[in-house]
């Protein structure tokens, strides 16, 4: 007894140890961050002011070696290097597809880059956010680029009243967002360049440019929100949100620097699951259109999430059905879990991820289907000898929820079960990690 | 009875209601009758459409959000529900996507 006493004892002090060693090195790197932030600034600041270049007014000489490969092509050359350089572009949503479009257009040279994200760094950004670094989690994101692109941050407020854009980018991640931006864009005449992605697809197009569409045009009434799927429940390739964020960028550097052929009027699909790109023709700019039409019905920015029946963030709400007393914690389950029976709603691909032991799956779109209630009714029955509590789980709470209210609908389930006590755990502390 | 093969393709997750099948390579039976897409949509809620129909179809037409295209252009410039369908034609449904 006193062996394990002395066990527990060098092995809480091992823990302690490295605890203070891990918030004591925290600080120190954090600390000499600061430093070589301010060493760096310092140092880009004493390059740039001694080489300005004899033979040109408006480049240094460190800018035309740096973009001198962009220079090299007749569509762009001096003259669009430099209308580069004078430019503005808003970047909304520094996610899978701003990340890479601003890299690609900071490295081309386009003097002012705006960053607009609300959100803060998770782990689950890391696959496809390839602009925040791991040390920036919880650091909101575009502090955490300003950092990887060595740039300034300054807070702006009331974007449009006192900045002039030449280009909007839009990597956001919801329809709310995408009708806000294409207002703003269509009610100042800026034109915009969006991109979306989902699982192994990508989507490309310009809007509001010359006498092309806007997203009105094409889209006068916003999806229902059930029919919308974001990131965070189908997931995204991280490859495929760099393959159209590059996209964007270089569709906004072919309006800076005036070339032909700007994706506008036609939409570019690409599925990565096949690797092929179908680029289709749209309609033209349309005369009904609410926005920019002849008669538009919308001449200042309206409510968006009132809108479009959903939130401005692709966050999942967590939904509340069910009382109090049908609800419980997944800890208080873990003490009641040998006499019962616990059903795992998520989708099979989420189950194979993790899981629980002793759990059934049987994900929440089988119950959904009404086809199937004698087959559920046939399973829920053959586990009446081993117990009279059926649980139901799930990733965020949400779906168990659902199930057990459907499960209530059918009274014929109920009768069978006099004796069941439905609840619904959540899984609290998991909730991210899938 | 002449038939009127054509493909029909769904994207950006319209391919979840059918299956999982991205390209279906079908026969209309065309019985003297012009095929219009009008016509084909209700074909297709009855023929193909696995589930809820409602994320699919709304007022004869297809639900906000999904994108039509023929051949590679736009059904708006095909006179929409009206469009005649030719053999050999390729029709792309395609749900828009948001992510980002």
């Amino acid at each position: 007894m006193q062996y394990f006493y002395i066990l527990e004892f060098l092995y809480r002090k091992e823990r302690m140890t490295s605890k203070d060693e891990i918030s004591e090195l925290k600080d120190e790197i954090l600390e000499l961050k600061t430093l070589l932030k301010q060493k760096e600034k310092r140092l880009k600041e004493l390059i740039n002011s001694s080489e300005n270049c004899p033979y040109s007014t408006q480049l240094s000489c460190q800018e035309i070696s740096r973009y001198s490969r962009h220079m090299l092509i007749p569509q762009i050359g001096m003259k669009g290097q430099i209308a580069m350089k004078q430019s503005s572009v808003l970047i909304i949503g520094l996610g899978g597809l701003g990340c890479p479009a601003a890299l690609y257009l900071a490295a081309a040279g386009i003097g002012t880059i705006t960053f607009v994200d609300y959100d803060e760094v998770e782990i689950t950004n890391f696959n496809r956010q390839i602009l925040h670094a791991e040390d920036n989690i919880n650091v909101s994101k575009v502090e955490s680029a300003c950092d990887m692109l060595q740039a300034n941050s300054n807070t702006l407020q009331n974007l449009f009243d006192k900045n002039k854009y030449d280009v909007v980018l839009d990597g956001s991640d919801n329809v709310a967002t995408r009708y806000l931006l294409n207002d703003m864009c269509v009610l100042n005449q800026v034109p915009l360049v969006s991109g979306s992605a989902l699982q192994m697809e990508g989507q490309l197009t310009v809007y509001n440019f010359e006498d092309g569409p806007c997203y009105r045009c094409l889209f006068p009434i916003p999806p229902p929100p059930d029919t919308v799927t974001n990131c965070g429940d189908g997931g995204v390739l991280g490859a495929v949100t760099g393959v159209i964020g590059a996209l964007q960028a270089l569709e906004t550097i072919k309006i800076l620097t005036k070339a032909d052929n700007v994706m506008s009027g036609r939409l570019l699909i690409f599925d990565a699951s096949s690797t092929t790109f179908l680029n289709v023709k749209l309609r033209k700019k349309q005369e009904t259109c609410d926005v920019c039409g002849l008669k538009p019905k919308i001449t200042q920015l309206i409510d968006y999430e009132q809108f479009c029946g959903s939130k401005a963030h692709d966050k999942v709400i967590d939904i509340n059905i069910l009382t109090e007393v049908e609800n419980i914690c997944v800890k208080e389950l873990a003490t009641l879990e040998k006499e019962s029976v616990i059903i795992d709603v998520r989708p099979k691909i989420e189950y194979e991820i993790c899981k629980l032991p002793n759990t059934i799956n049987i994900p929440y779109t089988y119950f959904k289907d009404n086809k199937n209630s004698e087959d559920i009714t046939k399973t829920l029955l053959s586990f009446r000898s081993k117990t009279s509590r059926v649980f139901f789980i799930c990733r965020r709470g949400n779906d168990s929820q659902r199930t057990e209210a459907s499960m209530l609908i059918l009274s014929l389930l109920i009768l069978h079960f006099p004796f069941t006590e439905k609840k619904t755990p959540e899984i609290e502390q998991d909730r991210d990690c899938l | 009875m002449a038939k009127l093969p054509i493909t029909l393709q769904f994207n950006g997750g319209a391919e979840l209601l059918f299956d999982n099948k991205k390209l279906h390579n079908v026969e209309l039976i065309s019985e003297h009758r012009e095929w219009t897409i009008g016509k084909l949509l209700i074909w297709i809620k009855e023929n193909l459409l696995k589930e809820r129909p409602e994320l699919f179809l709304q007022d004869e037409s297809v639900r906000p959000g999904i994108l039509v295209l023929v051949n590679d252009v736009d059904w708006e410039l095909m006179d929409t529900v009206n469009y005649k369908i030719q053999p050999s034609d390729r029709i792309v449904f395609i749900s828009t996507l948001h992510g980002g």
